[in-house]
């Protein structure tokens, strides 16, 4: 059986997408599931994807709406603005936190996916799957500005302490705001 | 120099002034701050080939309290400004910067939110080295004027003004 046919039918429904680039696997899920489908690829025999490479956040600001208009080439050769054909609705939530796994036995490897929306940043810490979570999620947290729910000492990683923003956010500038570290003895 | 020696008995004639800077330029410890990848070319320019000991930078020393050179190679991000300032702090008087490298001149090629735009703001620098990196010769040279200008000094000069003050108001 194919990974891809092994993990849908490890998950099911909790499988929103799945798409496949130069042989590597991605799937997409419900945010609130992620601990669930994490555990169960972890322990599924088929799957055992007991190794988890990375776990990072993106920022989609701008990107949906940019992938709408695109300029396309008419028969005359001039360049036109166009809106794509039809409306897919509302545009899917701005961030995303990723998850890359790999199965040591097997060497496969697999990218879980949830979306999640601006007005809602908590996701739930995996850090009670895997240790190694930790900093990966802290990171997060420091750079994007999600909530891990559950984790054990949520501070911030390459910023200081006192520092305000999440500066890989897409809206907040390369310069900085002019934040500066000053020192406190305490 | 000013050193009027004779042989025999022997004695020599200088001034304090140029005693204390004669001194004080042929044993500028150095404290290397390598921070980033100019550290490499700051090592390179401490390691045999380059020799920066020749200088009388022989020591290198890893506590701020026994170093008069604080090297500074690399990049300084904001998040790092508190410790450089205490570690020059910690520095006895007299001591001296080198900012080693765009990054630590300007910021160089990083103009982010997290760098640090060159440390010229937070400490007093003495000679600023450019290039990324520069080239362990740049580093020497760098030394080089540096002494120079520890032989133009006034270590006493201070002292004399202070005194100069306190026999202006006891009159
Ligand atoms: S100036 Fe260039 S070589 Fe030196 S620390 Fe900065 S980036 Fe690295």
């Amino acid at each position: 059986m194919s990974l891809k046919e092994r993990v849908q039918r490890c998950l099911g429904d909790d499988v929103i997408a799945i798409t496949e680039y130069r042989g590597d696997l991605g799937i997409e899920v419900p945010k609130g599931n992620i601990v669930s489908v994490l555990t169960r690829l972890k322990e599924d025999e088929t799957l055992g994807f007991d190794f988890l490479t990375d776990l990072f956040g993106v920022d989609n600001l701008d990107y949906y709406a940019k992938k709408k208009k695109k300029p396309k080439k008419k028969a005359a050769g001039e360049e036109e603005l166009v809106e794509e054909e039809e409306d897919k609705g509302p545009p899917p939530p701005r961030f995303e936190v990723v998850y890359l796994l790999q199965a040591l036995k097997t060497n496969e490897r697999l990218q879980v996916k949830i979306r999640v929306p601006e007005d809602d940043m908590e996701v739930d810490t995996i850090t009670t799957i895997w240790k190694a979570a930790d900093w990966p999620e802290r990171e997060a947290f420091d750079m994007f500005g999600f909530k891990f729910r559950g984790h054990h000492n949520l501070r911030r990683l390459l910023m200081w302490d006192e520092f305000e923003d999440h500066p890989l956010r897409k809206d907040y500038p390369l310069e900085g705001k002019g934040e500066e570290r000053h020192l406190s003895y305490d | 120099m000013g050193f009027q020696a004779y042989q025999g008995e022997g004695w020599l004639l200088t001034k304090a002034e140029q005693l204390i800077n004669w001194g004080r330029s042929r044993s500028p410890w150095p404290f290397p701050y390598g921070t980033a990848c100019c550290g490499i070319e700051l090592m390179a320019a401490l390691a045999s080939s380059y020799d920066m000991a020749r200088f009388g930078a022989e020591r290198v020393g890893f506590s701020p309290r026994q170093c008069d050179v604080l090297i500074e190679a690399g990049t300084i991000t904001k998040k790092m400004v508190p410790v450089l300032k205490t570690i020059y702090a910690q520095m006895a008087e007299p001591k001296w910067v080198i900012a080693v490298g765009a990054c630590a001149c300007t910021g160089g090629v990083f103009r982010t939110y997290s760098t640090q735009q060159g440390i010229g703001s937070i400490i007093p620098v003495d000679v600023f080295v450019p290039g990324c990196p520069p080239r362990p010769e740049g580093i020497l040279y760098a030394l080089l004027k540096l002494l120079d200008k520890i032989q133009e000094d006034h270590p006493l000069y201070k002292k004399r003004q202070e005194v100069a003050e306190a026999l202006e108001a006891g009159k």
